[in-house]
This record gives C-alpha cells, structure tokens and sequence, in this order.
C-alpha cells in the first residue's frame, strides 16, 4: 500500500515564472523591482560621500562620471523607479498604518493616499528649492 | 518566548521607504539629471565649496546619512523579501548578504561624513 502511494507521482504546478501569469503580479512585481534602483542610488551617493571626504580632485571626478551618458541613462532609470516607489508606497500605506479616526470618522483610505502624494510633491520642491538657493 | 529582530528591520525598511517615497525623486533628478546636463540656474550647485559646507554642516551631514543609510536598509530588507518570492529563501546566509550590504553601506558612508568633521 506504502510502496503503491510513493509510486504516485502527483502533478504539481511549478511556480516558475508565476509573476508573469497575472497582470497584478507583474504589477507587484515592477514595484519590487524598485528597491534595486534605492539601493543602487544609495551607493551612488556613498560614493559621492567618499569621493567629498578626499578633497575636490576626487569629488570633480565623481561630478564628472555623473555626466557620462550611461550614468544619466541608468539615473533616468533610477528617476522613474522612484516615481513608481513614491506612487505605490502611499498607495499601500493605507493597508499597513493602523486605522486613523478624525471626529470619530475612519479616514479614507484615498485620503491618506492623496496626502501622501500632496507631501511628496510639497518635499520634491522644498528640496529644489534648497538645491537653487543662493544660485542664479 | 526568543523575541523577534524583525521588528528593528521592519521599522528601518518603513523609514528608509518614508525617505525615498518624499526625497528620492527630486534627489535623483538634482544629482543624477539636472546637474549632469546643466539644466541648472548656475554651474555651482554641486561645486566643492558648497557640498562640502553642506556637508559639514549637522543638517546636512545627517541628511546625507539618513538617505544613504535608510535607503540601503530599506533597499535590502524588500530584496531579501522578494528574493523569498522567486524561490530564494531567508536562509542565514542570504539574510548575512542583504542585511551585510546595508550594514557596510552604512559603515562607509558614516565614516566618510564624520571624517569631513563639523
């Protein structure tokens, strides 16, 4: 009877590729997808951070590679992987913040939403607007 | 009970996300985008002087760690989640390399801003 079950060989689906069943998946996916993009940002700026430490040689130098072509082509990259972080981290955050009452009222989860993105695009000019300072 | 580290990674994951979700954006627009191709209202936005006084400076310096730092914490922690979704699972020596890598990242840039003093 033992050795008639082991025989069986039950199909079982393969998980392999399962992120490309389902648009939803793939969805999900590309939003994990960005975390390489953060850290691969996060290192570029290490890099600035060291290069800043050695004198301005070597900060010009790292200011230079920045130009190159292929650096503005992976940071326009990086660029649009962070649009999509910042898009789908407040569109998420409603699902993993506990439940916010105003006047006895749950907030909506759009609401939440929205402001997110309202501080997000109040941040992003606040932080241009620091980068030009004194500029001009 | 043994109690759990996750919460340590998972609070350092959601303010590393905060981060990059409000800053990261505009941040790599200015420093990867606009400085690179002079769309600028001068040449000097990222010169030495300035960057280096920013950085001297205990906002600056704590800016720069912050992003750098969080962001690579936040970075690996979701990469060693993912990973478990295409198969790679949470063994010991995966999570040493995803939560090594921030550890380093942090490390080299802690070093660096504190050796450029205040």
């Amino acid at each position: 009877m033992s050795s008639n079950t082991s025989a069986r060989r039950p199909y079982v689906r393969s998980m392999r590729g399962w992120w490309r069943r389902d648009r939803f998946f793939m969805v999900y996916m590309a939003r994990e997808l960005t975390a390489f993009a953060v850290l691969l940002y996060s290192v570029v700026l290490m890099v600035g951070v060291v290069r800043l430490s050695q004198g301005e040689a070597a900060w010009n130098g790292w200011l230079a590679a920045l130009r190159s072509p292929w650096s503005v082509l992976v940071h326009l990259v990086f660029l649009l992987s962070m649009a999509v972080h910042a898009k789908s981290w407040f569109e998420i955050m409603p699902k993993t913040m506990p439940a916010m009452f105003i006047g006895g009222k749950r907030v909506a989860a759009l609401t939440i939403t929205r402001a997110g993105w309202a501080v997000t695009v109040l941040a992003s000019i606040a932080l241009l607007a620091l980068a030009c300072w004194g500029q001009s | 009970m043994k109690r759990s580290n996750s919460p340590i990674f998972w609070l350092l994951f959601g303010a590393g996300g905060m981060l990059a979700a409000l800053f990261g954006t505009a941040l790599v627009y200015i420093t990867g985008v606009a400085v690179p191709l002079n769309f600028t209202p001068s040449s000097e936005m990222m010169n030495y002087t300035r960057i280096h006084a920013f950085a001297q400076h205990w906002i600056g310096k704590g800016f720069l760690f912050a992003v750098i730092a969080l962001f690579a914490w936040h970075a690996v922690h979701r990469i060693l989640c993912s990973l478990h979704d295409v198969g790679i699972h949470k063994t010991l020596g995966v999570k040493l390399l995803c939560y090594g890598c921030a550890m380093a990242i942090t490390l080299v840039s802690a070093v660096s801003l504190l050796s450029l003093g205040f």
